[in-house]
């Protein structure tokens, strides 16, 4: 087997050495019956050629999003990676790296997670940001139990404008820690006010949660929801799905946001199916040590230069143990590395120019689908993605667009699958990736299927 | 012979500064088309302030992070026998399949007619596992092995709720992994400790007398943290059901067992298995992993959403509570439906090995752990008697009156060349060193590890400490002061102030 | 009044009703060098061997328990900006916080000097 360097002469001479008469005898701790004796049931060994096949044959029973035009979104999207990114964080020394334990020989982990840390700080408009979460979704529930810890309060409210696996991840974590979430159910056709959620702000409240731009691509200043919420003493906490927004709209630090979490896969990341992706957390310098997850700092070494390590690791489980900020043990390393490098790249121009692009890009694709006869797109305001109300119902004409070889967006019943008052809407995005081409093929595929 | 240079390098050793300190306004790594001009409908709420990024150029970008790549040790570096953590061969074949574009390229959100292929490869993934553990279900979408450990509590959580039970307190070994505890508290539960026994294993006599009907199960570890199997793990598993609880096995020592043994047969409730780990897929510099979780008849209904099931349609995505009946899911524990890519890796190194592989990976791993520690035990101190399974623990006897510590010793083993093992963790043994070899080791490089360390071990017990105390000496940087580090925590750039 | 210790390495000091808290040198030298000290708010009711504060080296975090009832006055607000005069004056600058005892007979369950020196000896 190719990835097992010991041969028969070696085991042998090893199990002299141990002095054991065979490898079974190593596992005599099993109880009696449970050592098989056979190998399991399933297919044996292959050869990589044989392997590639197999997997190759499985990709081609997909459409992918590069082989036809694409529109969707719903917290995960599509953007041109440079091809920088991925000869990077295939780079050995990264790739088959461990959690940056021993800082002598993990400088360059740690000193991309300090330019990560920076960069999420930096669009975030926030003081510090954490090493990463696992993706956007758990970044928000950890951000509400974060927020639970700081205020001692145990309950929260979430926007109706957040992203629906957002709030159920929330609703997981929170149910078994008595924190009570309360929340408006939120509809594409019904904006949000600047105090809507006011009444539902008491004392006993840790955090208000909203999205920006929200679920149905609205945006939305919160610099009043803000101040209500620390009229009352409880943190708002800002989530967003796409990262590359803040390349072209304020950032939530503007507003006086106490914690800013969401998605990052949008910068450096495929789409993969929806994972790994990498979760984004930035807060305060206040709240820095109720943060959660890895967090990377700067210090000297005995020469005196310039270093970094892990730090403030006593807020984590394998110190605190049961009393730990949260559970997590490693971050999204490798997609922390590739938004980093993607980040790079991009820069100042490069970020801020590619946020316009796609603005752009949405821009055009909501005047041509407008311009269908049984679609209206119903946002005024947006930065990729918007909600476009039709006249049949959107799971049905996502399917008729697919049979044209367009994959032409999200059903809001696909995210709210017990709310049929959203039948008819469909949220559509535009990033830098889609032609003027896929926007027309769009536009004429939806204009059949709704005729 | 020793000199400064005027640049602060060393020959291939580059000092490199952050990006922070290296852009120009003007550079960009990208290029973009002009914009339209088309006016802004962002709500009035457009940028009106630079976000604060260096501009850099393609192959300014290119260097830095390659500069920075060389200041870490990786797998593909050196022997890396870091208990605990598995750090095997990562096959480049797997890198190579996942950036397939027909599965790097899905939208989580795509009609279920256009990701057929995606859905079955999670089923296919999925049925290896269960076929290797035994075990009836699975979940697929925890992001990690401590998601996995969420996912597995708050699925006992559920059950017991639906039985209308009241159990909150979860015995854990003293020698538990931190997750355990921590998340035990996240599902609202308390944790009782189990002492070890002084052949580091459960003290069944201790884990029997703390059984009772507030007992909401056990929280094991098998093979345990200490690299030993817990013999009495089926009496456990008896043990834990007859009182009422459930048997949750934290899976992340799999590597010793896979193929050879499989937990069904022990008696588990619930277990998640690393796929980082076991099968192969790469540690990242700390993550991405996956953690998916197996479950017993009494669980499986309580499995998170979502899912994906086999029909005479095709696969289905199931991806809300009631549309299956008699499932019960505790939830949603990720924004989509789990780390594809890491199941994608997964299965490529599955099939590679295929049934009779695996078994040989385990085999493999455990006798090269046994091979490092009859090396060893003559001259460090042996935790426990017996064999070990995957990875060999040691204490810090052997280095007492010696003035070296562990840390110490660790820090001398990275100038010759290694990795250090796990150091101080589990956390029943005084100044633990944990050494796990794995499977895709030679006997060449086990004994050159062995050599370097009994000869470190001889310089210590000569009386050189202040070697020690002072190592390593090769490395782009020494020791690092993580007292500053902490006091005034440093955790970003920011611009000089003028 | 002279210094009484408790058996989680507390020290008390009582002066006009108020009691000053702070963690015993034997203590800080068992914990390294100290980074952090999360102190208790002011008004918080503290129960005799409960949570108090808490103490963060590198690589361990320690609770130190409220070694009598009471009520917190102050809080050592030096300690966050230098939380190394834990290390440099433990018994003295480096004190925790301040209380208003609820009973004040529970200090005579407190060790005076002596007994604590005997006692730490004995660890």
């Amino acid at each position: 087997m190719r990835y097992l360097p010991l041969t028969r002469a070696d085991r042998a001479s090893m199990l002299e050495t141990i002095g054991a008469p065979s490898v079974d005898a190593l596992y005599s701790d099993v109880p009696d019956g449970a050592l098989l004796s056979d190998p399991v049931d399933l297919p044996h060994h292959l050869g990589e050629l044989q392997v590639e096949r197999e997997m190759a044959k499985l990709a081609a029973k997909n459409i992918g999003t590069v082989s036809v035009p694409s529109f969707l979104g719903a917290g995960a999207y599509s953007h041109h990676v440079p091809a920088t990114v991925d000869y990077i964080i295939q780079r050995g020394e990264f790739l088959t790296a461990y959690t940056p334990y021993q800082p002598e020989i993990a400088q360059g982990t740690l000193q991309y997670l300090f330019e990560f840390q920076t960069q999420v700080a930096s669009i975030t408009g926030m003081d510090v940001a954490n090493a990463s979460m696992w993706d956007g979704a758990t970044s928000c529930a950890e951000a509400v139990l974060m927020a639970c810890r700081a205020t001692r309060r145990k309950k929260a409210v979430l926007s109706g404008g957040l992203h629906p696996h957002y709030r159920e991840v929330t609703e997981t974590y929170c149910q078994y820690s008595d924190t009570k979430v309360a929340g408006r159910d939120g509809h594409p056709e019904k904006q949000a006010t600047a105090n809507e959620l006011d009444d539902l702000i008491d004392d006993q409240t840790a955090c208000v949660v909203v999205q920006y731009p929200d679920v149905f691509g609205r945006i939305q200043d919160h610099t009043k929801l803000a101040d209500a919420c620390h009229a009352k003493g409880a943190l708002l906490i800002v989530v967003f799905t796409e990262a590359m927004a803040f390349g072209a709209v304020k950032s939530p630090g503007s507003f006086g946001a106490d914690i800013v979490c969401g998605e990052g896969q949008s910068i450096g990341n495929n789409l993969n199916y929806g994972g790994p992706y990498v979760g984004l957390f930035a807060t305060t310098s206040k709240l820095v040590r109720q943060m959660p997850g890895r967090l990377c700092g700067e210090t000297v070494d005995q020469d005196g230069k310039r270093g970094f390590v892990l730090t403030l690791s006593t807020r984590e489980q394998h110190i605190r143990r049961e009393k730990a900020t949260s559970n997590i043990c490693t971050n999204s390393g490798l997609c922390s590395l590739a938004f980093t490098v993607h980040m790079s790249l991009l820069g100042e121009d490069g970020y801020r120019g590619v946020a316009t692009l796609n603005h752009e890009t949405a821009c055009k694709t909501a005047d041509a689908i407008d311009a269908v006869a049984g679609a209206e797109v119903l946002n005024d305001s947006f930065f990729n993605e918007f909600t476009v109300k039709l006249s049949k119902p959107a799971a049905e004409v996502v399917e008729a667009l697919v049979a044209k070889g367009v994959l032409g967006g999200v059903p809001l019943s696909r995210l709210y699958p017990n709310r049929d008052d959203l039948d008819h809407y469909l949220l559509v995005a535009a990033t830098e990736t889609n032609t003027d081409e896929d926007i027309a093929d769009f536009a004429s595929a939806l204009k059949e299927v709704l005729a | 012979m020793s000199f400064t240079t005027h640049t602060g390098n060393r020959g291939l050793v580059l000092e490199e500064k952050l990006i922070f300190e290296q852009g120009e306004a003007g550079r960009c790594g990208v290029d973009l088309p002009k914009p339209a001009g088309i006016k802004s409908r962002l709500g009035g709420l457009d940028r009106d302030s630079d976000v604060g990024l260096p501009g850099l150029s393609e192959p300014q970008v290119v260097r830095h992070f390659t500069r920075l790549s060389q200041k870490n040790f990786g797998i593909d570096s050196g022997f890396f026998p870091l208990g605990s953590c598995t750090m095997k061969h990562n096959p480049r074949l797997n890198e190579k399949v996942a950036r397939f574009s027909g599965l790097a390229d899905l939208h989580p959100m795509q009609p279920e007619s256009t990701v057929q292929g995606a859905l079955e490869l999670i089923d296919q993934c999925a049925h290896w596992l269960l076929v290797l553990t035994g075990m009836p279900a699975i979940a697929m979408s925890p992001a990690s092995g401590a998601q996995g450990e969420l996912c597995g509590m708050m699925a006992i959580r559920a059950a017991l709720d639906a039985r209308g039970e009241n159990r909150r307190r979860v015995l854990v070994p003293e020698s538990a992994h931190g997750t355990n505890p921590a998340t035990a508290a996240a599902c609202g539960f308390t944790v009782d400790m189990i002492p070890a026994t002084e052949e580091g294993r459960v003290d069944l006599a201790a884990f029997e007398a703390k059984l009772g009907d507030d007992v909401a199960g056990i929280m094991l570890t098998n093979p345990n943290t200490c690299g030993l199997f817990e013999r009495d793990v089926r009496k456990i598993a008896d043990l834990v059901h007859a009182a009422g609880g459930y048997f949750y096995c934290d899976g992340a020592n799999f590597n010793a067992i896979v193929g050879r043994v499989r937990p069904a047969d022990l008696g588990i409730d619930a277990m998640h298995i690393n796929l980082h780990k076991t099968f192969s897929t790469p540690h990242g510099g700390g993550g991405p992993g996956s953690g998916p979780v197996v479950f017993s008849d009494a669980l499986a209904p309580f499995a998170p959403i979502p899912y994906v099931v086999k029909t005479t349609d095709g696969f289905k995505l199931v991806e809300t509570a009631d549309e299956k009946d008699g499932t019960k899911p505790f939830g949603r524990l990720k924004g989509f439906h789990g780390q594809m890519g890491m199941f994608i890796r997964a299965l490529a190194y599955m099939k590679s090995h295929g049934a009779d592989g695996l078994r040989q990976v385990s085999g493999d791993a455990v006798l090269n752990a046994n091979y490092l520690l009859a090396r060893l035990k003559d001259k460090l101190s042996v935790a426990f008697p017996g064999y070990c399974m995957h990875e060999a623990l040691f204490d810090d006897r052997f280095l007492k009156d010696t003035g070296v510590s562990t840390l110490d010793l660790a820090k001398a083993i990275i100038d010759e060349g290694f990795h250090p093992m796990t150091m101080y963790f589990p956390l029943v043994v005084h100044g633990a060193l944990l050494i796990e070899p794995t499977e895709t080791e030679t006997k060449e490089s086990i004994d050159q590890f062995c050599d370097a360390v009994l000869s470190l071990v001889a310089k210590a017990q000569a009386g050189d400490a202040e070697f020690f105390k002072n190592a390593p000496y090769l490395t782009p940087r020494r020791r690092l002061d993580e007292t500053a580090a902490a006091r005034k925590p440093v955790l970003r750039w920011m611009p000089e102030t003028v | 009044m002279a210094k009484k210790f408790s058996q989680e390495h507390e020290w008390v000091e009582l002066e006009d009703g108020i009691a000053t808290v702070g963690i015993t040198d034997y203590a800080q030298q068992s914990l390294g060098d100290i980074v952090y000290v999360e102190l208790p708010e002011v008004g918080k009711k503290l129960v005799k061997d409960g949570d108090a504060a808490v103490v963060e080296s590198v690589k361990a975090a320690s609770d130190v328990y409220a070694p009598l009832d009471g009520v917190v006055v102050e809080a050592n607000e030096d300690l966050d900006v230098n939380p190394a005069l834990v290390n440099e004056s433990a018994e003295t600058d480096g004190w925790f916080f301040r209380m208003e005892l609820s009973d004040a007979s529970q200090l005579d369950e407190l060790m005076d000097e002596a007994a604590y020196k005997d006692f730490v000896e004995g660890l």
